[in-house]
C-alpha cells in the first residue's frame, strides 16, 4: 500500500447520522432521494389509480378516494414529491451546467427548491385536490 | 478499470439518459397541467377525452417509459450505494428492471384501451 492510501485509510470518520447536522443542499438532496424513492413505490397506485380514473365506474370511486381526507392526504404527499423531485432536479442540472457552484449561490438555491416546490404543491395540490 | 458484474455501465450513457428522460417529464408535466386546465375534466369523457387523440396518447406514453427508464437509474443508484453483496444487488437489479418492465406494458394497456 503507498503512503498515500494508508493515510486515507486513517483518516477520522464519522457515520453517525444523529450527529451530523446536514447543512441545507444536503437535505435538499437526500429529499430528493427519499422522494424517488416515494414515488418508485407508488407507482403500481399511480397506475392503478389512473386506470380506474379512464372507466365509467372506476371514475367516482377515484373521486371519492379525492375526497377522502386520508386519500387526500396521500395524493397531497405523492403531489409535493414529484415537485420537490421537479425543482430540486433541475437545480441538480443548472449544477452540471456549472451554474451556481460556489457556496452561496448553492446554499441559496437548495432554500429556493424547498420553498418553490412548497409552492407549487399548494397551487397544483390545490387546484387538482378541491 | 476493475469492472464489477453489477457495477454501473461505466459511461456517459446511463448518466444522460437519466437527464434526458427528466427533461422529456418535465415538458409532459406542463402539457399535461396545461390540458387539465383547459378542459377542467369534472367527468369521465371530458378526462377520457384528454387522452384520446394520438398526440396525447404518444407523449403520455412516453412520459411513462421516460418514468421507468428514470426510476431503473435511481433505484439502480439506490441498490450499488446501500447493498454490497453481489448476489443480493443483482437479484435486486434483476427485481427492478422486472417490475417497471410490467409496468409498461400496464400502462401502454390503459392508454390503447381507451
Amino acid at each position: 500500500m503507498t503512503e498515500l492510501a494508508i493515510k486515507k485509510k486513517q483518516r477520522p470518520k464519522n457515520l453517525d447520522l444523529s450527529t451530523i447536522r446536514l447543512p441545507l443542499p444536503g437535505k435538499v438532496s437526500i429529499l430528493h432521494r427519499v422522494s424517488g424513492v416515494g414515488i418508485f413505490l407508488c407507482l403500481p397506485l399511480i397506475l392503478a389509480l389512473f386506470q380506474w380514473s379512464l372507466s365509467d365506474e372506476g371514475f367516482a370511486s377515484v373521486q371519492a378516494v379525492v375526497n377522502n381526507p386520508i386519500g387526500k392526504l396521500v395524493l397531497l404527499g405523492l403531489i409535493w414529491a414529484y415537485l420537490h423531485h421537479f425543482c430540486a432536479g433541475i437545480r441538480f442540472l443548472l449544477l452540471d451546467w456549472h451554474i451556481g457552484i460556489d457556496l452561496p449561490s448553492a446554499r441559496k438555491s437548495a432554500g429556493l427548491v424547498l420553498i418553490i416546490s412548497l409552492t407549487l404543491t399548494a397551487i397544483i395540490g390545490g387546484t387538482l385536490l378541491w | 478499470m476493475k469492472r464489477n458484474v453489477v457495477g454501473a455501465h461505466y459511461g456517459l450513457t446511463t448518466w444522460i439518459a437519466q437527464r434526458a428522460t427528466a427533461v422529456l417529464m418535465a415538458v409532459y408535466t406542463v402539457i399535461f397541467l396545461v390540458a387539465v386546465l383547459a378542459v377542467q375534466p369534472g367527468t369521465v369523457d371530458a378526462w377520457r377525452g384528454i387522452f384520446a387523440n394520438g398526440f396525447m396518447k404518444f407523449v403520455t406514453f412516453l412520459f411513462f417509459l421516460s418514468l421507468f427508464y428514470h426510476a431503473w437509474i435511481g433505484i439502480r443508484d439506490l441498490w450499488m450505494d446501500y447493498i454490497k453483496p453481489t448476489g443480493l444487488r443483482l437479484s435486486l437489479h434483476v427485481l427492478t428492471i422486472a417490475v417497471l418492465i410490467g409496468y409498461a406494458g400496464w400502462a401502454s394497456k390503459i392508454l390503447w384501451s381507451l
